[in-house]
């Protein structure tokens, strides 16, 4: 990809990777770039490489790429993984006393720096050897060592004065000591700007998750711990006290989705998160939000599965799991983020329709989404209202809480209000009673399904479309793909892209439209039987030629979309 | 005040003619007015059974989740509003096969629950399989040579997962069953009642017979502040040994009572307003 440069920072689990990663990413956000940030590790707490991928460019970038034109290697076998990344001339900063083997490697710029040896004379230990790397680096591409100095004292001053200073001190000598070594430097890529036009935020899909909620009111939350949402988790934890909601990490995520259920029931905000996994486990629960009408959230993180899979890899494997989980049927209102932005948004939104249509609302996001640092602009929540739905108030001696209505929406009301009615999952007449006549059943079926049609005529469901109306072909994909196919499509013109955002209802219309009068189709998806694909085609007819799919845990790059598209053009 | 009509809806039981849930549901409706149970200050959470149909003869708010599942959701609503009485009723193989988990855990964390579980000591809705409850030996539709496995003592691993009222009750005693659930709604944290229930068409071991002649009360003087004295006595069991009575009662603090964000009013009482989060965002820049 032309006007972007990547830096790739490897090394053991423990070693500080990924807090290196953010740093530079800050400075570079800092700096008025814009920024992308992309991690791999195994499922370890210790050992096990770990890299963390920054991509910066002077304008937007939204997606790793998989040319890497800097390597940080923090220990001695980071080089041996990703030489085949490296592009002629990218440069490798490594330590100089960990005698590794230069031969083969000669068409790279190489900057041996003694990390360890500066990181004990800075009076660190071990890990501060990332922080001269740091320094070394930010030295080499012309960065702005004072706006380091500024990030080092914020993440790390608050723990301790000293390990600050300490981390400053191991910054700066890797600085002055690469300047020295190598006094021509690689290239003035990472200079402060003089002027940052509008200061950029650098925030993850889980941030904007728990912030989102935390903004649209929540009030109650149960997660448990898993890949790749455990740091929203972490979020809802440690800011409860502060924004008054309750946090709750339960026994496992049955009684997740069951305590979101009783809570909302009891008429709070709630919601729960998890990924595909547990997500399988809150399957009952998700019916039964469905058939007591009860308004519930739930964040679905996917991963590579099945079953543990590929625990922190991404794929967007859960698609026709999410529309098709439980037995029988039931509204269900799904709609799939394309990125942090996204989430936050559809988060905020998903309160608002879990209360309104009283049924789950699932915001599906993945691990790119959740786990990828982003620069981006603040988001505005001022026109954010909050929309409690149909509510009874005071008391109703005739009261019914599953009367029927022509949007398939009754007033609900809560427990202790006052009034008497029945929140049954069992099928049940209009009070709640439990009800299994012929007529009885098809009304409340017929009333519960309803809402998918109010849905469909109030809400904006409509797909987002990029690039020019008419193009040569048009790609169409959900979820995080988004950011790979809009880094590409600056390499396409004449190629466009449909984004779905809604899965359920499908905005079948829309995409007829779209791609009925598409000259030639490719869905793009990491998953392996083209999944959103088969809802198009359900839902329109229309059949997709074209695929680009990708299911090892990896995103998929924009290179190999531009490569796919080209070929796709070329063959014709 | 709640009287007995007040409970009424217009449905009639459903249960088999002679059904030990016929004596509970008395001593509930019972204890319901005396101690002015309402939709105003009361709910119920129901799992699956024949002990679930219950809601739909008592007038008083109901949720009927999930086989096994009504601990959560009762933990859910209690945390939301904290002022309600909340009952769960629940079933032998309801709470202790599907729903083993969540029981251990609502105990751990003392949510100020009442949990009535009615021990038929079978599956009786699905027609007649054990349950973690079935005696050894006994044969069920599951069984047909004989339960090979020991049954579950409930009282005991409430006291040892942590549970802070453990008390047992007989469906033949409708007055004592419904002076124990007003105790038990009346204590501070989670509240294990184990009620007796003969299932008059697939259990001919445990009949009422059994039970009025193999029942006593425990002493007004028994020890029930002494876990050691209390545990010991929950593996009281077989002919003329049957304890009935409040086995164990002490104070800790609740799970309601560990969220500063609970001290001055339930969750519920809060107006809901959008959140001003600019701080959470600062720190992102």
């Amino acid at each position: 990809m032309a006007e972007v440069f990547s830096i790739k920072i490897g090394g053991e689990a423990g070693q500080g990777v990924k807090s290196f990663g953010l740093n530079i990413a800050r400075l570079a956000t800092r700096s008025g770039y814009q920024i992308f940030t992309y991690s791999e590790y195994p499922s370890l707490i210790r050992g096990g490489h770990n890299v963390v991928q920054i991509v910066f460019s002077q304008e937007g970038v939204t997606s790793p790429v998989e040319a890497v034109n800097f390597l940080v290697a923090l220990d001695k076998k980071t080089i041996g993984y990703h030489v085949k990344e490296l592009v002629d001339g990218a440069g490798i900063i490594y330590d100089a006393d960990s005698q590794i083997e230069t031969a083969g490697l000669e068409r790279f710029r190489l900057f041996p720096v003694p990390l360890k040896k500066l990181a004990k004379e800075a009076g660190g230990n071990d890990i501060t050897s990332n922080t001269v790397a740091a320094g070394a680096l930010i030295g080499l591409l012309g960065g702005d060592m004072g706006k380091f100095f500024e990030i080092i004292k914020e993440t790390l001053g608050s723990k301790d004065e000293n390990i600050a200073l300490i981390n400053q001190r191991a910054a700066q000598d890797g600085c002055d000591h690469i300047q020295k070594t190598f006094p021509g430097g690689f290239e003035t890529l990472l200079a402060a700007k003089a002027e940052v036009a509008s200061p950029k935020m650098v925030i993850n899909g889980n941030q904007a998750v728990g912030y989102a909620a935390i903004t649209a009111g929540v009030q109650f939350v149960s997660i448990y711990p898993m890949t790749p949402i455990t740091a929203l988790l972490e979020i809802f934890a440690k800011n409860q006290e502060k924004y008054g909601y309750i946090f709750r990490q339960p026994e496992d995520e049955i009684a997740a989705v069951n305590m979101a259920i009783g809570a909302g029931y009891a008429g709070a905000r709630a919601m729960c998160a998890t990924s595909g996994g547990g997500f399988c486990l809150m399957t009952e629960g998700y019916g039964l939000a469905g058939i007591t009408e009860t308004p519930l959230v739930i964040i679905e993180g996917m991963r590579g599965g099945p079953a543990t899979g590929l625990p922190t890899w991404t794929e967007q494997g859960d698609l026709r799991f999410i529309l098709h989980a439980h037995q029988s049927e039931f509204p269900r209102l799904v709609m799939a983020a394309g990125d942090a932005k996204e989430a936050f948004f559809l988060t905020m939104e998903a309160f608002n329709l879990a209360e309104k249509y009283q049924t789950p609302v699932v915001v599906i996001v993945d691990k790119m989404i959740c786990e990828c640092d982003q620069g981006m602009d603040e988001f505005g929540t001022e026109e954010y209202v909050i929309d409690r739905g149909k509510r009874v108030t005071g008391f109703d001696q005739d009261y019914k809480r599953y009367k029927m209505s022509e949007d398939g929406i009754s007033n609900r009301a809560l427990p202790g209000d006052g009034n008497f009615f029945v929140t049954n999952s069992d099928e049940h007449d209009e009070v709640g009673f439990s009800s299994e006549e012929s007529d009885n059943r098809q009304g409340q079926m017929a009333k519960r399904m309803q809402k998918l049609v109010t849905v469909a005529k109030n809400e904006k469901i409509e797909p987002e479309l990029y690039g020019p109306e008419d193009a040569e072909l048009t790609i169409v994909s959900w979820g995080s793909t988004k950011g790979s196919i809009l880094m590409a499509l600056k390499e396409l013109p004449g190629v466009n892209f449909l984004q779905l955002k809604w899965m359920n209802p499908f905005p079948v219309n829309k995409v007829r439209e779209i791609l009925g009068k598409a000259k030639m189709i490719l869905d793009i998806e990491t998953n392996s039987t083209a999944q959103a694909a088969g809802l198009i085609a359900e839902h329109t007819g229309i059949m997709i030629e074209h695929k680009l799919l990708k299911n090892d845990g990896r995103p998929i790059y924009p290179e190999e979309i531009v490569k796919k598209v080209k070929n796709i053009l070329n063959q014709q | 005040m709640t009287t007995l009509m007040d409970l009424a809806t217009p449905n009639t039981p459903n249960w088999c003619p002679g059904c030990g849930n016929f004596g509970i549901w008395a001593a509930f409706k019972n204890a319901a007015v005396k101690a002015d149970w309402n939709n105003s200050n009361s709910a119920i959470v129901a799992g699956i059974g024949c002990h679930g149909h219950m809601i739909n003869f008592l007038k008083v708010t109901a949720f009927e989740g999930l086989h096994g599942r009504a601990l959560p959701v009762a933990t859910g609503l209690k945390t939301v509003n904290h002022r309600l009485n909340v009952f769960v009723f629940t079933g032998d193989g309801d709470c202790f096969a599907e729903g083993g988990n969540h029981f251990i855990h609502a105990c751990r964390r003392n949510h100020d629950i009442t949990i009535l579980i009615h021990n038929n000591d079978l599956y009786a809705l699905t027609t007649g399989q054990c349950s973690p409850e079935t005696p050894k030996g006994m044969v069920t539709g599951s069984t047909p040579n004989g339960n090979q496995d020991v049954p579950f003592n409930i009282l005991s691993v409430a006291m040892t997962c942590g549970a802070t009222f453990v008390a047992r009750g007989y469906a033949g005693d409708i007055v004592g069953l419904a002076d124990i659930m007003i105790k038990a709604n009346n204590h501070r944290g989670v509240s294990v009642v184990e009620i007796l229930q003969p299932c008059v068409t697939f259990n001919k071991i445990y009949t009422y017979g059994y039970f009025q002649e193999n029942c006593y009360k425990l002493p007004d003087d028994f020890p029930r502040t002494d876990f050691n004295q209390a545990l010991l006595k929950t593996f009281e069991s077989g002919e003329k040994q049957i304890p009935l009575g409040i086995f164990y009662e002490v104070e800790r603090p609740t799970a309601e009572s560990g969220y500063v964000q609970l001290s001055d009013r339930p969750l519920l009482e809060n107006e809901l307003v959008k959140r001003n989060t600019k701080e959470l965002f600062a720190k992102l820049f």
